[in-house]
């Protein structure tokens, strides 16, 4: 687009302002990390580098983190099972209540999380019997990450044409080879956007989680809320936070690299035209 | 056997659409509508005030004291009024970030941009929202950069709730109006600048209403998540908003916590119907 | 372009049409689910450990500095889950997931009602022996002459503020609940966020309006309970933070955000160990404002659904053994339950600063009990708890 120079520089002013907001609160905790007291002034009467071995070294730490990443990693994987199955269904067919179904999908995500949390952990303890733990957590997590990975898919599905799968159809394949041969193949990109936004819902996730969690588990989330009000270790949580940030980098920038051809993370999410990749993946098939 | 199983569903569009909805549709709504009209249903009830425990049974009290006691109105129209000017500054700040991403910047510039709204979504919320708490205090960061000017900062309350939620749901406008504005064609602004309009016409005539849709779906987020929250609104103030006291029900009095959380329920499903009227659920 | 339904907002309205029947039905034939009330029976003799041991605690109550000795001592693995507040307690144990809890005072009557809890027998503790009188068979851990439970430590609301804003140095909780005199310290008033500080309220007008005839702070009728919580309306606007965590309440007087409140010892000490220029009722006056104070005495109690109860029996021993309960109580900043852990403290003035070992203390101390319709004198006139909880709701706003 053809802009003036005012426009330009008002615009870059905007972006300023945007970027500022966002990194100033970021700042502010990655300089509490090295705070010498417990008690958070401002400025920090002094500074120490103590709390990151210590948030490095401890157990308890690692075992949380642990736990994060196993509901994380189930919690994106059942969603990508149950999105992708919902958005072929949408994208592919029609049926009554087509339209319903992305209202569906979306309103786990849109009602509170506490009325979530609350009713997955009441229909297991009262109604099930199960009691609760990282079965649950998953659950619940899986239940609120279905959107991002359906409406991925489904942006994407929309775009690729069918006339490779009716090929696919023609030449004789399975319903399943064409699915694993010709459509996931043109899947690819929108699953890992779709996955790493899901894993980041849940990795952050703590209203849901905290009434879905059993006795003696902690995701991060609720590692950190338990400590955030002892003061004695506050100085540790921002360390951890810094680190998990400067961690995320890699696999954000990784998926970045990933779907840098259609333009990046959120281009996949909804995404404009593309053509070439689809169809040499698609010509692939034996 | 996949195979032969596979054979089964081949040339069935009916078998093939149930296999496909079988386990999604199962899910939410057995699973999740089942849990939820199960913890519902429990508005109807009482507590018997004695012994504590559940009284099963039809009775609308618990929505007579929710309308009749004026605290409860309150709490609802400041949680919504806040839920919606967050969802109004974060379209304002979000738009022009998205726009740069997406329409302005460089190959290289964008994908920094990307990474770069794309990182403070993975920074604990819980840390976030305690930053911002110290930021705020009396002898806290903003304070302390105002003063100089013989300004202060808004301090705790309702101002800071608004602030600090602002803060929290940005990336979650910015993504969906950046996708949006990606799928405008650049021929299409081409065109409108060829015909001779100028760059705010532009803007106004093509970009606006096609990113439109975009918008409302990045308010989705920002609104949905507003109206649920209770863990900020319990770190930067004094006031209440309707996750608050659901949370505060939630051991003692079940059914009223049910009856509350049907509040935000009917609000949300209301705001989505109209969200879907205008095209949002395809730009999520 | 694949054709739309006709109308999108009516399979909508199917879903809420469907949600709102199936909820009619199912509340219009809610057969109960069979309450969970199973009279317990108290244990007889502590047998082999389960194994494992699965807890809720305030935090601070189960830290590794003493859970590691014990499983090595024992073989039963501790797990723990932490809870903000007696509400959550509560709520925690209802699931019928967890061994035992530390229960507040607000919270124990509410167990033992609900039949979440069973009788604890004390001849199975040896330490209870030794725990200080005055905390024995009280009306937050005995009912109806049955010990439902171990006590673990207490402490007292205390008073107080910044003396360098706050002078001279108040007397009385009217600094914070007079209007005339709150009215000084608009927007620096630190208060407790929970139902239970209603309480506060009242323990000032029990000395202030004798008229309204207050005994027990906890069982008030319905004219006391309006006037406490008229008082803490007209509170409202001078506070400047209601406090539930101790940390939010250490950042508001460390950061100058408030300069007067009431406060549990940990707070007070953790400030002025920072060198913040903090200050409570001294000595010459009981430590307490003239009115005398609320506090919290906790008390571990076993779950009716307890798992692992010879595990329970074991950690609810170790937690009152005079070294451990030394280590809680230092740790947390509380006064030990345990006589002998006196002995045992790191710091020899510890019980001292607590007040652990000086019963003039805790007499003008009014421990949390949960509030019930029961008023305890054979009427049942009383503001039961789910009263408390909304009219915190209206005070708050």
């Amino acid at each position: 687009m053809r802009l003036s120079r005012r426009s330009t520089l008002l615009l870059r002013l905007a972006i300023g302002v945007g970027l500022a907001f966002i990194y100033v609160p970021l700042i502010v905790i990655a300089i509490y990390a090295f705070n010498a007291s417990n008690i958070l002034e401002w400025p920090p009467p002094g500074l120490t580098l103590d709390w990151f071995p210590k948030a490095i070294e401890s157990p308890s730490v690692h075992e949380a983190l642990l736990t994060s990443l196993k509901a994380g990693l189930a919690a994106t994987a059942i969603a990508i099972m149950l999105g992708t199955l919902a958005s072929l269904a949408v994208a592919r067919y029609r049926f009554f209540g087509r339209e319903t179904i992305s209202f569906l999908v979306i309103l786990p995500i849109a009602l509170p999380g506490i009325v979530t949390g609350v009713a997955i952990s009441n229909t297991f303890t009262q109604v099930l019997g199960v009691p609760l733990g990282l079965l649950t957590v998953i659950v619940g997590h899986a239940t609120f990450c279905i959107v991002v990975v359906y409406n991925n898919v489904v942006a994407r599905l929309r775009r690729v044409s069918t006339s490779f799968e009716e090929a696919s159809a023609d030449l004789g394949a399975h319903t399943w080879q064409t699915f694993r041969f010709v459509t996931l193949p043109s899947l690819r990109t929108a699953l890992a956007a779709g996955g790493l936004l899901a894993f980041a819902l849940s990795f952050d996730e703590i209203i849901v989680t905290t009434f879905t969690i059993g006795a003696g588990e902690e995701t991060l989330p609720i590692w950190i809320f338990s400590r955030l009000f002892r003061p004695n270790e506050l100085p540790i949580v921002n360390a951890v936070a810094v680190l998990v940030v400067l961690i995320s980098i890699v696999p954000v920038y990784l998926a970045h690299r990933l779907t840098r051809e259609e333009g990046g993370v959120a281009a996949a999410r909804g995404g404009r035209i593309e053509g070439g990749g689809v169809e040499t993946e698609a010509t692939a098939v034996p | 056997m996949g195979h032969r199983l596979a054979g089964l569903f081949h040339g069935r569009p009916r078998l093939q659409i149930s296999g496909l909805l079988a386990g999604p549709v199962g899910w939410l709504v057995i699973g999740y509508l089942g849990s939820l009209a199960v913890l519902l249903i429990a508005a109807f009830w009482t507590v018997d005030p004695l012994s504590g425990e559940l009284v099963q049974g039809l009775s609308f009290e618990n929505f007579e004291t929710l309308f009749n006691e004026p605290v409860y109105r309150d709490i609802v129209k400041r949680t919504v009024l806040i839920a919606a000017l967050v969802t109004v500054t974060d379209a304002v700040l979000a738009f022009p970030i998205a726009f740069y991403m997406a329409k302005v910047a460089s190959r290289r510039g964008k994908a920094i941009l990307v990474v770069a709204v794309l990182l403070p979504l993975w920074s604990s919320y819980l840390v976030k929202v305690y930053a911002w708490r110290t930021m705020l205090s009396a002898g806290g960061v903003i304070n302390w950069a105002l003063e100089p000017f013989g300004l202060s900062g808004p301090g705790f309350g309702s101002t800071a709730v608004w602030l600090v939620m602002s803060y929290l749901w940005l990336p979650y406008m910015i993504l969906p109006i950046y996708a949006g504005l990606e799928r405008i064609p650049n021929s299409l602004i081409s065109a409108s600048e060829d015909l001779g309009a100028s760059p705010f016409t532009t803007f106004r005539r093509v970009i606006l209403p096609l990113a439109f849709p975009a918008v409302v779906a990045g308010s989705i987020f920002t609104f949905a998540l507003t109206l649920g929250d209770y863990i900020t609104p319990r770190l930067v103030s004094n006031d209440q908003f309707i996750g608050n006291v659901i949370f505060n029900n939630i051991s003692n009095n079940l059914p009223f916590a049910s009856a509350l959380a049907l509040v935000p329920i009917v609000v949300m499903i209301a705001y989505l119907m109209v969200a879907r009227k205008l095209g949002a659920f395809e730009h999520i | 372009m694949r054709t739309r339904d006709a109308h999108p907002a009516r399979t909508a309205w199917l879903i809420v049409g469907g949600l709102l029947a199936t909820m009619l039905l199912l509340a219009g034939c809610g057969s109960s689910d069979s309450s969970s009330s199973t009279s317990g029976e108290e244990l007889q003799k502590v047998g082999k450990g389960e194994g494992s041991l699965s807890l809720i605690s305030w935090a601070g109550y189960v830290e590794p500095e003493w859970t590691k000795p014990f499983e090595e001592k024992t073989g039963c693995k501790v797990s723990d889950k932490i809870a903000g507040t007696s509400d959550e307690m509560v709520e925690l144990m209802r699931s019928g997931q967890y061994d035992g809890v530390s229960a507040s005072g607000n919270a124990t009557a509410r167990l033992v009602e609900g039949g979440d809890v069973d009788p604890v027998n004390v001849d199975l503790v040896p330490n209870y022996k030794t725990i200080f009188s005055d905390l024995k068979d009280q009306p937050y851990n005995t009912f109806d002459g049955v010990n439902y439970g171990i006590p673990h430590g207490r402490g007292a609301n205390l008073l107080m503020w910044n003396s360098n804003d706050v002078k001279p140095a108040p007397i009385s909780w009217d600094v914070m609940l007079d209007p005339k005199k709150a009215a000084k310290y608009k927007g620096k008033i630190s208060a407790y966020d929970d139902p239970i500080y209603i309480a506060d309220a009242a323990v000032y007008l029990k000395a202030h309006q004798p008229e309204l005839g207050i005994e027990n702070p906890y069982e008030l009728n319905e004219e006391q309970f309006e006037a406490a919580v008229d008082l803490l309306k007209e509170q409202r606007p001078f506070v400047g933070e209601y406090w539930s965590e101790a940390a939010k309440q250490i950042s508001a007087f460390a950061g100058g955000d408030d300069q007067v409140g009431t406060t549990w010892q940990y707070q007070y000490f953790e400030l002025k160990n920072a060198g913040k220029p903090v200050a409570a009722s001294p000595a010459s006056q009981g430590f307490l404002p003239k009115e005398g104070a609320t506090g919290w005495s906790d008390t571990w109690m076993i779950s009716s659904e307890a798992k692992h109860p010879n595990c329970m029996y074991m950690w609810m021993d170790w937690i009152v053994s005079p070294k451990v309960n030394a280590e809680v109580a230092e740790f947390f900043g509380e006064a030990p339950a345990q006589s002998l852990a006196c002995e045992q403290t790191a710091d020899k003035e510890f019980c001292t600063k607590y007040h652990a070992d000086n019963p003039g203390f805790w007499k003008r101390v009014y421990y949390w009990e949960t509030p019930l319709a029961d008023c305890g004198n054979g009427s049942s006139d009383c503001k039961d708890y789910n009263d408390w909880v909304q009219a915190w709701t209206s005070v708050k706003g």
